[in-house]
């Protein structure tokens, strides 16, 4: 057989080429040709029949829950009358300009972080840290109201994709300053220090997150005086915020054992103290090689956010779930799955792509040693 | 005194010192809080609860819990769940990710691409919302019981679950698994002794595990039971008898290998691509086909690499089961959330869940550390 | 100027550094030779306190070399180092990698550390890379940085650890060359190496370790031609001959 096809693409034509290249990747192979042909019958039973529901059944707006059942395809009419509910849940309705504003800031922050150059030289990294700071300001404003005009919203209201956005991005920044005090307290030759963080890490690390909103949700009007009333919205983001801590300290000790030891002993040798080789040599190092782990942290962050459903919090999921129990559009479950779904898989496929791409040019850059990454 | 500062034993004492009282103030701070709330809120400290009668009802479980029996045995019967679903779903994870990360590594264009589409999915989208969307389907998609699905003897598959004809546990089963158990350490022991700690020396010692099977049988002989078997029947519009798994079950086991697999099938993808191509040259200019170089060379080598990744994601999944209290399936921490709506005793559960789930965790981290460190490459690390 | 008695290291049972004395004069210049696993790197090492010795006593300049007195940060204001690995801060540019500790230590404004700093690399004769990452940079180049590094924050000791073990053929003179520029400048220098020429033009005295202690020193003529140790000769003839 294998001479037959040898001898059939010798002459290198073009036909040749790509019979050549369907041999290779499909039929090299006894084995390869079964794969082959179970891919083939899988696509084939599978991808008429979502077109079929997808396109040629589906019904489009104008239309009603009949219509829908009728045709027995997708119900995009359904979507397209409960999109806004979806994303933004129980925001007031004519003030939700201003969840959507926030959301547009928050993707413009993050998406204008993953440039390399904005983090090129220090005064660029303060311009960021300030340019963060006031981004989280004009969202909590944005959000809440009350002044410049704007109606007050409650946090209990705050709900959908803005919600989801803002427990990860909150959450995993306050989160970092906490785990680089983890990461090198774990590393600290000071027994209580390192103990300490050890203690801590392990533990958050040993218990599923789920179990730490209920902690919070529980254990937070026992911690704190009398009269002071946490909002829940602060229990669920503190939760998250301990929890991420964890996870980026570990990341973060990940990088700090890659670091060549010479650069530690060449810091020393110049006379730099303990903080100072910290703060000029060790850390901007370090986290340029836990960057990668520390962006996969972050896109578990965003898909953990969910988990607020629980603890009846309306984010994303809450609010698809609160949608599919309208009585006019009753259990169309997958259209409103399918819709969240694309927007998680968007955000983190996303991400992970980013990430990827992150650790492809730091490996090469460790390579030819980080030029001014 | 800055010469005093400036020892560096004096620096880390004085350091300490603070630590020490910056968390003894806090500790007193809170405790203090939590001594004047809990009488408050009417949360006194009350463990005796535990003794008390639970009145709610779990469905078949491993403990046999049954509504009127203690808390106590209330939590094991949660616990006994969490378990349940975590080593099978464990179990399945190893295959489903196996099988897709030999998917992505075969030279077959198509099915490398299928494979990847799975792990992609799997991989960006939340576990909540997979359970979610599985619990539903299989809600929605499985029959009522007067109009189930029988596909085997024995097994009713309806919305009530997989109702499975039960065998009447007897002393002589638990005898039998005694005998079972105590031949297979004894095979162990004895294949050590002979074989060594070759990782692999397999073969040869093969027929020894066959040889564990006969002391079971034997005693069930001797003891002479009847075996009694119990079959679900259909008696107005659900079924009796029988041991059912209920559908929950199942869509949290479809939920987490779904998700875990992809997770697990990168790592063992990285696992076996991180062995080095001459290691493959070597086995191919021996004479050795794809399946015994993969056996013998390429995943003993593999394995090492995989086991560190591979333990965080079985743990991660251990701790994901706590999601089924999302979707009704009774583990640990749902029977905590309806122990806590029936006694009020908020503080007493959660503090139970996080020892019991802690423990877990601690105790398969040291299990893993000790099998990696005896997997290790002898030699790699110290000389 | 530099004083050791006695000086001991242990890495568990073994005593990689064997009761060690030696002496150093202020605009001294010493080589310290012997075969690998002789002792010689970690005995530079202990002296600025990289490695903590176990027993005897360092003495730089007047100050007692003391994990536990704290007398590090004095004595490494006063010994520079340079490594075998080069050891450059790759996210820093030449020139930053210079002004870093003048900057951070002395005090320095910006200017006046970048001043500085140019002053030392123009002496190791790499002014057109000041700007460049270490990463652009070839292995000789980085080791001059190296030094300039080493000279910017103005010591009174410099140790060489092996400086052109980790350099190609080619880029070894460059290196020696500045090092020899140095070396009649009157800095007090102590350099592990294997490269005998550095030895026959600059240094005052040759010193020869093996296991941990000093078989033998003496003046380059003296150690070259009428070494009196059986040991010093076989390695003396195991290098030259190359």
């Amino acid at each position: 057989m294998k001479s037959i096809l040898s001898r059939l693409y010798a002459d290198g034509s073009r036909p040749a080429q790509a019979l050549s290249w369907l041999h290779r990747n499909f039929f090299d192979g006894w084995h390869n040709v079964l794969l082959a042909a179970l891919g083939l019958w899988l696509l084939a039973a599978t991808l008429p029949g979502l077109w079929r529901w997808l396109v040629t059944d589906s019904t489009v707006a104008p239309a009603d829950f009949q219509a829908c059942q009728a045709a027995g395809g997708a119900c995009w009419a359904y979507l397209q009358a409960k999109w806004r509910l979806i994303l933004f849940g129980t925001f007031p309705y004519d003030e939700q300009w201003r969840a959507g504003l926030s959301l547009l800031l928050f993707l413009a922050a993050v998406l204008l972080s993953c440039v390399p150059a904005v983090w090129a030289g220090n005064r660029r990294r303060w311009c960021m840290l300030v340019l963060w700071l006031c981004v989280l300001a004009a969202v909590v404003v944005l959000m809440s109201g009350g002044v410049l005009g704007l109606r007050r919203v409650e946090s209990r209201l705050w709900a959908g994709l803005p919600l989801t956005m803002g427990l990860a991005v909150v959450g995993c920044f306050s989160a970092f300053g906490l785990a680089i005090v983890l990461a090198l307290g774990r590393r600290s030759e000071m027994p209580l220090l390192r103990w300490a963080s050890v203690a801590y890490i392990e533990f958050i690390r040993g218990v599923p997150l789920i179990s730490l909103l209920f902690l919070a949700t529980v254990l937070f009007p026992l911690l704190v005086p009398p009269n002071v009333d946490v909002d829940k919205l602060l229990r669920a983001q503190l939760a998250f915020v301990m929890f991420f801590a964890a996870y980026l300290a570990e990341a973060i000790r990940g990088g700090l054992q890659a670091l060549p030891p010479g650069q530690v002993a060449a810091a020393h040798a110049i006379g730099l103290g303990y903080w100072r080789t910290h703060i000029h040599i060790v850390l901007p190092q370090a986290l340029r090689l836990a960057l990668p782990s520390m962006v996969n942290i972050f896109i578990a962050a965003f898909k953990d956010t969910s988990l607020v459903t629980i603890v009846a919090m309306m984010d994303l999921l809450g609010t698809a779930n609160a949608a599919m129990a309208d009585p006019k559009w009753l259990g169309l479950y997958i259209e409103s799955y399918l819709f969240i779904a694309v927007i998680y898989f968007v955000f983190c496929a996303g991400m992970s792509w980013y990430a990827r791409r992150l650790e492809r040019r730091l490996a090469g850059g460790a390579r030819l040693g980080m030029q001014g990454v | 005194m800055t010469r005093l500062w400036r020892r560096p034993g004096v620096r880390a004492g004085v350091w300490q010192a603070l630590l020490a009282v910056l968390i003894g103030a806090a500790v007193w701070w809170l405790a203090g809080n939590v001594a004047t709330n809990l009488p408050r809120l009417k949360m006194e400290l009350r463990w005796g609860f535990l003794a008390e009668t639970a009145s709610f009802e779990l469905g078949d479980n491993l403990v046999g819990y049954r509504a009127g029996d203690s808390f106590t045995k209330a939590f094991a019967a949660g616990l006994a769940n969490t378990l349940q679903v975590s080593l099978v779903g464990i179990v399945l994870t190893a295959i489903v990710g196996t099988l897709v990360a030999l998917l992505r590594l075969s030279g077959n264009l198509l099915m490398s691409r299928l494979a990847w589409l799975y792990v992609e999915f799997a991989r960006n989208l939340p576990l909540l919302l997979q359970l979610l969307f599985w619990h539903t389907l299989l809600v929605r998609l499985l029959p009522p019981p007067r109009a189930a699905w029988q596909p085997l003897p024995g097994l009713v598959v309806s919305n009530r679950g997989a109702t499975m004809a039960q065998l009447e546990w007897q002393s002589a089963f638990s005898w039998a698994l005694f005998v079972f158990v105590a031949s297979l350490l004894l095979a162990a022991v004895l294949r050590h002794r002979r074989a060594g700690t070759h990782v692999r020396a397999g073969g040869r010692f093969g027929w020894l595990w066959w040889l564990c099977l006969l002391p079971p049988l034997l005693t069930l002989w001797l003891f002479a039971v009847p075996l009694v078997i119990e079959q679900p029947v259909l008696r107005g519009f659900n079924l009796v008898g029988g041991v059912t798994l209920v559908p929950e079950f199942f869509a949290l086991l479809f939920g987490l290998v779904f998700c875990h697999a992809g997770f697990a099938a990168e790592s063992i993808r990285a696992g076996i691509q991180g062995v080095d191509r001459g290691q493959w040259d070597a086995a191919r200019s021996l004479g050795l086909r794809w399946w015994p170089t993969m056996h013998s060379v390429v995943l003993p080598q593999a394995l090492r690499i995989m086991v560190p990744p591979l333990t965080s994601n079985f743990l991660s999944l251990t701790k994901s089961s706590s999601l089924a209290v999302a979707i009704g399936y009774p583990d640990l921490l749902r029977v905590s959330t309806v122990a806590i709506s029936e006694t009020g005793r908020a503080v007493e559960c959660v503090v139970i869940i996080l020892l019991v789930y802690l423990s877990l965790s601690l105790f398969t981290s040291a299990l893993m550390n000790w099998y990696n460190r005896r997997i290790a490459l002898k030699g790699a690390s110290g000389a | 100027m530099v004083t050791l008695r006695g000086v001991v290291k242990r890495y568990g049972a073994l005593a990689v550094v064997d009761g060690v004395s030696l002496d150093v004069a202020a605009g001294e210049r010493v080589v310290i030779c012997g075969p690998s696993g002789s002792g010689k790197s970690t005995l530079v090492s202990c002296i600025n306190g990289l490695v903590r010795h176990d027993e005897g006593c360092i003495v730089v300049d007047g100050i007692e070399v003391s994990h536990s007195a704290g007398t590090l940060p004095a004595v490494r204001a006063r010994v520079g180092m340079v490594f075998q690995q080069f050891n450059l801060f790759p996210h820093l540019s030449a020139l930053d990698n210079c002004a870093l500790g003048p900057r951070t230590l002395r005090g320095l404004s910006r200017a006046q550390a970048n001043a500085l700093a140019m002053t030392h690399l123009e002496r190791m004769h790499i002014t057109e890379q000041a700007h460049k990452w270490p990463a652009q940079l070839s292995g000789g180049q980085q080791q001059r940085v190296a030094i300039a590094r080493a000279l910017c924050m103005q010591p009174a000791l410099l140790l060489f650890d092996e400086p052109t073990s980790a350099l190609d053929p080619e880029m070894i003179k460059e290196v020696l060359d500045v090092m020899i520029d140095l070396a009649q400048s009157g800095v007090t220098m102590i350099v592990v190496t294997h490269e005998m020429s550095f030895a026959r033009h600059a240094a005052n005295r040759v010193v020869y370790m093996e296991q941990g202690r000093i078989i033998e020193q003496g003046s380059p003529e003296q150690f070259f031609t009428r070494a009196a140790d059986e040991r010093t000769r076989a390695f003396l003839s195991r290098i030259l001959t190359r």
